[in-house]
């Protein structure tokens, strides 16, 4: 069976380690996430961030567990939930959030929005706002790398609802066919927009997809950072090896709506509740830190403080920064 | 009644072939299905198979005769026992479906029947220097020589597409590359055009230089998300920090007797975006020069080909280098009375139609656009303030078309100087028709460049 065989390419992860310093290091760049992603929801508010705005709070665990596995020169690719991408790979949070407010200091000078910032120096190569165009995009980044002959990997990330385009399927087919090293990251929030995983797809494990091409697939705890970091370095040492690609499905859950102006209708308060009380992603590494008694309530209590003073500097900076000049309207169409 | 075997024709828009060999002699029996000749044309080869038993009593036309027009009888092929009588004609190859079924029907007359007039194609070019050797060669050799050179020139450019490779391109533009650069730079892909388009964007993203073919542009609409909005926004969208240096190229337009969904001009699609350049040579030379030009822009370059023109020959300039600038239209002849503007393979229809204004005493000037984004208005309306006529040909369809925006610049820019409001000739407003008449009917013709041109001199 094509499915077994693929499952079983790939052994199983081994038991994650913890390392204090590494702990800190992933509850500070989560939590760094969620003040900013905050922060971004209250400025949305007061009319500062205008159009589309998907917040990324609830899923943390992902990008920071992924970034965790990938190296220098590695690239990320993703659709627009993405400031959380950005902030992962180390982009500043004031070029970030000045891009949400449309402002001159923003990644893009203002002129890509909350869906579409870029860092070359950062090897992430955005923020894609039609759903699933960046999955083809990411599988040419990682073809650039086999070219190269390089052991680069791209981390090409794509949601649920991408899940089911047509495109997706040609790159798998694609980056199988020809090796390609790249990790495709399905974060499986559970709900395209306000359509549920199991009202839009017939194989609900989003892991299998990729069972016909012969890609092995993983379903993974992404509410848990340890293990979303075992199992992309294993995906990412298998993409490096020249086996091809690699399909990990992150069990994840968004707690806000699809975007801002989503009043996330079609799921009860009980559910997110639950899943906020019982699955934080922050909640789940700042216990295993104070059971381990590897950190104290008032050395996170620091880190928070620290956080919080980073975003608002950056909302400081996103409300100062100058909107472009008038003649960056015809500048950037061409080269 | 021996009945004629004809010259099959390999593809809707062959109109001659070689009789590279023939496997028969005469007073060869054959059978329905035995293989009877080889022909060949710059784009393909195929063998030609009996579709009726007998024996062949006569070969019409040596092995090795080059220029064998499409129907002409090849052979005869007579019952066994049968007295000689006047001949009857059939189709001599079962593989070649296109050819018409009978000798009693006249080859579809199509713009591919339509010679382009002689003309001295380069000599004029501001980009070519004085006294340069020329040298003819097809429009197909050109784009092929295009980017062996550029493939030579640096090792980031790489071509993809469908059959590209070893089948050495379905309109064999890619002929011999695989054998010169490999399985690494020639990519054979899957038939997945939205997925290779955006593969070879991202590849473009991490600073490789795609050549994306695709067979024809028909099928590129699988793919227009990922031109448009991955390709075409990514650096405005970047603050230009990202950049796209990739070229989507192939043939574009009706070809012949294709219909509806294989026969349609992308022009005016592509041409409306900003963020990408658009290219649509006629000649050699230009689909030579512009594509080299269009492999080292940093930008996203939709390069439109055409099939009826891959097979037409023309000077190109010898030169070890020669890169033509996008963005420039040429004037192809100069005249005095009325513009004539076109760009692509009605190019070849607007200088038969000017030869014909000729004889009646009205000299035309005649303006390829070449690129179409950007579009050289300055050319066209230095032009009309000098002859203060215009006419637009193109194979598009009338609505919002690449004619449309040359007559509004037109109109805003030279207004004072027009002595009649412009004129355009343009592909009819309907989905390309099959039969044969209709799909004449549906293309520009010659004459009504022609009409159009007398219409706004107000002659008849």
């Amino acid at each position: 069976m094509a499915k077994a065989e693929a499952a079983s390419r790939a052994a199983p992860a081994p038991k994650p380690k913890i390392i204090k310093e590494e702990l800190i290091r992933f509850y500070r760049e989560m939590l760094l996430i969620r003040r900013f992603e905050e922060k971004a929801g209250q400025l949305y508010g007061m009319g500062l961030i205008g159009g589309f705005c998907h917040l990324y709070i609830g899923q943390e665990a992902v990008v920071v567990g992924m970034q965790s596995a990938i190296g220098e020169g590695d690239q990320v690719i993703t659709a627009y939930r993405d400031h959380g991408h950005m902030l992962a790979c180390g982009m500043d949070p004031a070029g970030v959030m000045a891009e949400l407010t449309g402002r001159s200091g923003g990644y893009s000078r203002g002129k890509g929005g909350s869906m579409h910032m870029f860092s070359r120096e950062k090897n992430f190569f955005g923020g894609h706002g039609i759903v699933g165009a960046q999955v083809p995009l990411g599988t040419g980044l990682a073809f650039a790398n086999k070219y190269r002959g390089n052991d680069r990997v791209c981390l090409t990330y794509f949601g649920d609802g991408a899940a089911n385009q047509g495109q997706v399927y040609e790159s798998f087919n694609m980056a199988e066919l020809w090796k390609l090293p790249v990790v495709y990251v399905i974060e499986n929030n559970q709900y395209a927009m306000g359509t549920s995983v199991s009202r839009s797809s017939a194989e609900t494990h989003l892991h299998k997809r990729g069972s016909s091409f012969n890609i092995p697939g993983e379903e993974v705890d992404g509410m848990d950072v340890m293990a979303v970091k075992a199992a992309g370095e294993k995906a990412v040492k298998w993409c490096r090896e020249g086996k091809g690609p690699f399909i990990l499905e992150m069990k994840t859950y968004r707690y806000r709506g699809h975007s801002m102006s989503d009043p996330a209708k079609y799921r009860t308060r009980e559910e997110v509740d639950q899943v906020r009380e019982k699955h934080d992603p922050i909640d789940h590494v700042r216990q295993v830190l104070l059971d381990a008694k590897m950190t104290s309530e008032d050395e996170l209590k620091e880190i928070d403080k620290e956080l919080r003073a980073v975003v608002s500097h950056a909302a400081e900076f996103a409300q100062t920064s100058p909107e472009p000049d008038v003649a960056e309207l015809w500048t950037d169409i061409v080269h | 009644m021996p009945t004629e075997i004809l010259m099959p024709a390999l593809s809707p828009t062959m109109e001659e072939g070689k009789l590279a060999k023939w496997h028969v002699k005469e007073g060869d029996k054959v059978s329905s299905g035995d293989i009877i000749a080889e022909i060949e044309t710059d784009k393909a080869t195929m063998e030609v198979e009996a579709v009726d038993e007998g024996v062949i009593s006569k070969l019409l036309i040596a092995e090795g005769t080059e220029g064998v027009k499409v129907n002409v009888p090849i052979a005869l092929l007579q019952a066994e026992g049968e007295a000689t009588s006047a001949p009857k004609a059939t189709n001599g190859g079962s593989a070649p479906k296109a050819a018409p079924p009978a000798a009693t029907v006249a080859p579809a007359v199509t713009m591919a029947s339509v010679a382009p007039a002689p003309v001295a194609v380069t000599a004029d070019d501001p980009d070519v220097p004085a006294g340069t050797p020329m040298v003819t060669i097809t429009v197909r050799e050109a784009l092929r020589e295009a980017m062996a050179e550029e493939m030579r020139r640096d090792p980031n450019v790489f071509l993809m597409g469908e059959e590209v490779g070893q089948y050495q391109g379905a309109y064999k533009i890619s002929q011999g590359l695989l054998d010169e650069f490999g399985p690494k730079r020639v990519i054979d892909t899957p038939i997945t055009e939205q997925g290779f388009a955006g593969l070879g964007v991202g590849a473009a993203f991490a600073g490789l230089r795609p050549i994306v073919e695709f067979m024809t542009w028909n099928f590129a609409m699988q793919a227009i998300d990922q031109i448009i909005n991955s390709a075409g926004k990514t650096a405005y969208m970047s603050g230009g920090q990202m950049s796209c240096p990739i070229v989507f190229r192939g043939p574009n337009g009706a070809a012949s007797r294709v219909g509806a969904q294989h026969s349609q001009n992308y022009a005016s699609w592509y041409a409306h975006v900003p963020g990408l350049r658009v290219v649509a040579p006629y000649f050699a030379a230009d689909a030579k020069g512009l594509l080299k030009a269009a492999i080292r822009d940093p930008n996203p370059v939709i390069f439109l080909e055409n099939e009826i023109a891959y097979g037409r020959s023309f000077d190109v300039p010898k030169m070890d280098d020669f890169v033509l600038p996008i963005g420039k239209a040429r004037v192809v002849r100069e005249g005095s009375d009325v513009t004539l503007v076109s760009y692509s393979v009605t190019m070849g229809m607007v200088l038969q139609a000017a030869d014909i204004l000729a004889k009646d005493g009205i000299s035309a000037e005649i303006i390829d656009l070449r690129s179409l984004r950007p579009l050289d208005t300055a050319t066209v309306v230095a032009s009309v303030k000098k002859t203060n006529r215009i006419v637009i040909v193109e194979e598009g369809w009338p609505i919002c078309g690449i004619s449309s925006e040359v007559a509004m610049q037109v109109t805003e820019q030279a207004f004072d100087y027009l002595d009649a409001p412009p004129a355009r000739v343009t592909g009819k407003d309907v989905p390309m028709p099959y039969a044969a008449n209709l799909e004449k009917l549906a293309l520009p013709t010659v004459d009504e460049v022609v009409v159009a041109a007398k219409s706004v001199l107000y002659r008849s």
